[in-house]
């Protein structure tokens, strides 16, 4: 018996065979009654499950198996340290994403640091530079705010014409996560900031000491020294043991693995806000600084990949956010931006957040074009690629890409990818 | 510091019946609210952050001496960081050729893992923009930072100053931008003008005026 309870497989395989006898046998009974199948007592109505490990870190459901983070499909990169996984926002319900599904984007891999010898320091334009340990950095007053974390290149691969078939490779390198840390403007204030100190640089420890220059009112506004994320120690591939987080502002500048905070008065001009992460603009020209995610929604469901399964009612709902703000309202177009309906948008709205937006569609079975517009507090209305286009160059690796996302379903109820064509 | 002290103030008394955590009501703000070097902030404050009675102190206090093997980084305008040492372009050839070429191949033109780093410069007006040290960096200490900082990929902050700006000078070289007896150090590395000095433009979001049109659009 005991032996039977600790084989999951031989367990799983009996509860098997005997659902199949289970189905066999109602239909086979089910003539002339008022049901064409009753439904059959399920034999993990008739056994015990699994018992209670003494200890153990609990993960899905093995039918949930294909819920996964997954590298991008459209660009092969010949290397993996320098690399980025995509998180599955076409399986993720409400604005958190689960910390095995955060994407990631990492500059050399992701390193494994001991929190014993970890050590972030302040120093430059400051009266005293200091030395945290993790011990005495969780010692202090903390913050836990939900914000959206998503990559400056979100979406770089779909500009004038589809290239990803999902919203998990359009739009995945976006997550929703509660962070836990000290409020930076504590751990500056202690050192104590040279006035003349403006600009404020993060450094990792990993091996690309990946690094940003961040203006210090940025820093002291809103700026998190992370340790935690939805209510546990940051994942290794999040930076752990911390990390920096800069609300609304594009993932990268949020240094994971953080070692190091140097004040200046001018911004350093590193290859990583130089050479990338700048956008190309007409006549040849780059656009630096360009930190603030802007307003952006996308239709988790249905989107590219997936099928309807015949005409009648679909919940059609996505995701909306804005680093400028919250969500103020977000639009739904069936027919490819001609007509428009507000959707619901769902409680809670956070500033720099994402927001669930939600609207109920009875599908005809004709083709259609589902795309969501998004407006924020300020005002701004999402643009669509069109629009961008008007004031950008779309040539090579383009960032901040937050236009409309087009999905076009067919008679059969395909849902694809319609970026540039509707 | 002030306006810190201020902020944590106005932030302790409105904190006390707002909810801990969520992002509080943002205020103003949006892309029209800039830092004092322009940059658009998007939301700003006020945001709730738990009053500090006691202000407590945990940092240990440390000299710039003791931070000096992670004070890496370089101020590539004008080159404050640049160390000691110097190289040449010949020197920074043997140097690639034993430790870059496995990626980025012989003479810089790319290799199995990585693209070209030469060549590029005159290509951002058409498509596409082919982008290397030379097309791209606005200042030439940048090849410096960066591969102090991160190469070779398989053993990163290994490169002695000597070495690094042996390297630099090689990419600069190959690139066309400093002839092939070139000495790199502090001095010379700052001065040497790249071509994209000027092909920046800062943040001047938002650059859509998409309209909320409801019925019968376009």
């Amino acid at each position: 018996m005991a032996e039977r309870k600790h084989d999951p497989v031989a367990h799983s395989r009996r509860n098997f065979l005997r659902k199949t006898a289970a189905l066999t046998g109602g239909a086979l009974a089910a003539g002339g009654a008022a049901r064409a199948a009753p439904l059959p007592i399920q034999s993990v109505s008739q056994e015990p499950g699994r018992v209670i490990e003494e200890t153990a870190y609990g993960l899905p459901s093995k039918f949930e198996a294909h819920v996964k983070r997954r590298r991008t499909d459209v660009f092969k990169n010949r290397q993996n340290w320098s690399d980025w996984s995509m998180t599955p926002l076409q399986h993720q319900p409400g604005i958190i994403t689960p910390n095995g599904l955060i994407f990631e984007r990492h500059h050399a891999g992701t390193p494994d640091i001991d929190p014993k010898t970890h050590r972030l320091v302040i120093h430059g334009m400051v009266k005293q530079p200091l030395e945290f340990s993790m011990e005495n950095l969780v010692r202090y007053p903390s913050v836990s705010r939900f914000h959206f974390h998503e990559c400056s290149g979100n979406g770089l691969t779909d500009w004038l014409k589809p290239a990803s078939s999902t919203v998990q490779q359009t739009h995945g390198l976006l997550s929703g996560v509660l962070w836990t840390g000290v409020p930076a403007s504590t751990l500056m204030e202690e050192a104590g900031i040279d006035p003349r100190g403006k600009w404020v640089l993060f450094e990792g420890a990993d091996s690309s000491a990946h690094a940003r220059s961040i203006p210090i009112e940025k820093v002291l506004d809103d700026t998190i020294i992370a340790y935690a994320m939805n209510g546990e120690a940051l994942r290794p591939e999040n930076g752990y043991p911390v990390r920096v987080v800069i609300p609304g502002w594009e993932g990268n500048v949020s240094v994971k693995w953080l070692r190091r905070i140097k004040v200046g008065d001018q911004p350093w001009h590193l290859r990583s806000e130089t050479a990338r992460y700048t956008d190309p603009m007409p006549e040849g020209k780059w656009r630096q600084f360009s930190m603030v995610m802007e307003c952006k929604s996308v239709i988790t469901s249905p989107s590219g990949g997936q099928n309807l399964r015949g005409p009648g009612f679909y919940e059609v709902t996505g995701l909306a956010w804005s680093g400028a703000g919250k969500v103020r309202a977000v639009d739904v177009s069936f027919d490819g931006g001609k007509n428009w309906r507000e959707a619901k948008l769902e409680e809670p709205i956070m500033d720099k957040c994402l927001t669930r937006f939600k609207v109920g569609w009875n599908w005809n079975g004709s083709p259609a074009v589902l795309m969501s517009r998004a407006v924020d507090s300020t005002g701004y209305v999402q643009p669509t690629v069109q629009d961008l286009t008007k004031t950008r160059a779309i040539v090579g690796f383009v960032q901040h890409h937050n236009a409309v996302q087009p999905w076009t379903v067919n008679a059969k109820g395909e849902v694809r990818n319609a970026i540039g064509q509707a | 510091m002030r306006s810190a002290k201020r902020k944590l103030a106005v932030a302790a008394l409105a904190g006390v019946a707002a909810l801990w955590g969520c992002a509080s009501t943002g205020g103003g703000g949006g892309m029209a609210v800039k830092s004092s070097s322009g940059i658009p902030l998007g939301a700003t404050g006020p945001h709730a952050v738990q009053p500090l009675p006691d202000k407590p102190r945990f940092g240990k206090p440390v000299s710039e001496a003791d931070l000096a093997a992670w004070n890496i980084d370089i101020r590539t305008p004008d080159g404050l960081g640049l160390p000691a040492g110097r190289g040449s372009v010949a020197e920074g050839k043997k140097i690639y050729e034993a430790k870059c070429i496995a990626c980025h191949g012989a003479e810089g033109k790319g290799g199995s893992v990585y693209g070209t780093m030469v060549g590029g410069i005159g290509s951002f007006k058409g498509s596409p923009r082919v982008l290397t040290p030379g097309s791209m960096y606005p200042y030439a200490p940048i090849l410096f930072d960066y591969i102090r900082r991160s190469m070779p990929m398989d053993r990163p902050q290994t490169l002695t100053a000597n070495e690094v700006y042996a390297v630099s000078a090689y990419l600069l070289n190959l690139n066309g931008l400093v002839p092939a007896n070139a000495v790199m150090d502090a001095q010379s590395l700052a001065k040497v003008q790249m071509p994209n000095r000027d092909g920046f433009l800062i943040d001047d979001r938002p650059d859509s005026k998409a309209v909320r049109c409801m019925t019968d659009c376009k």
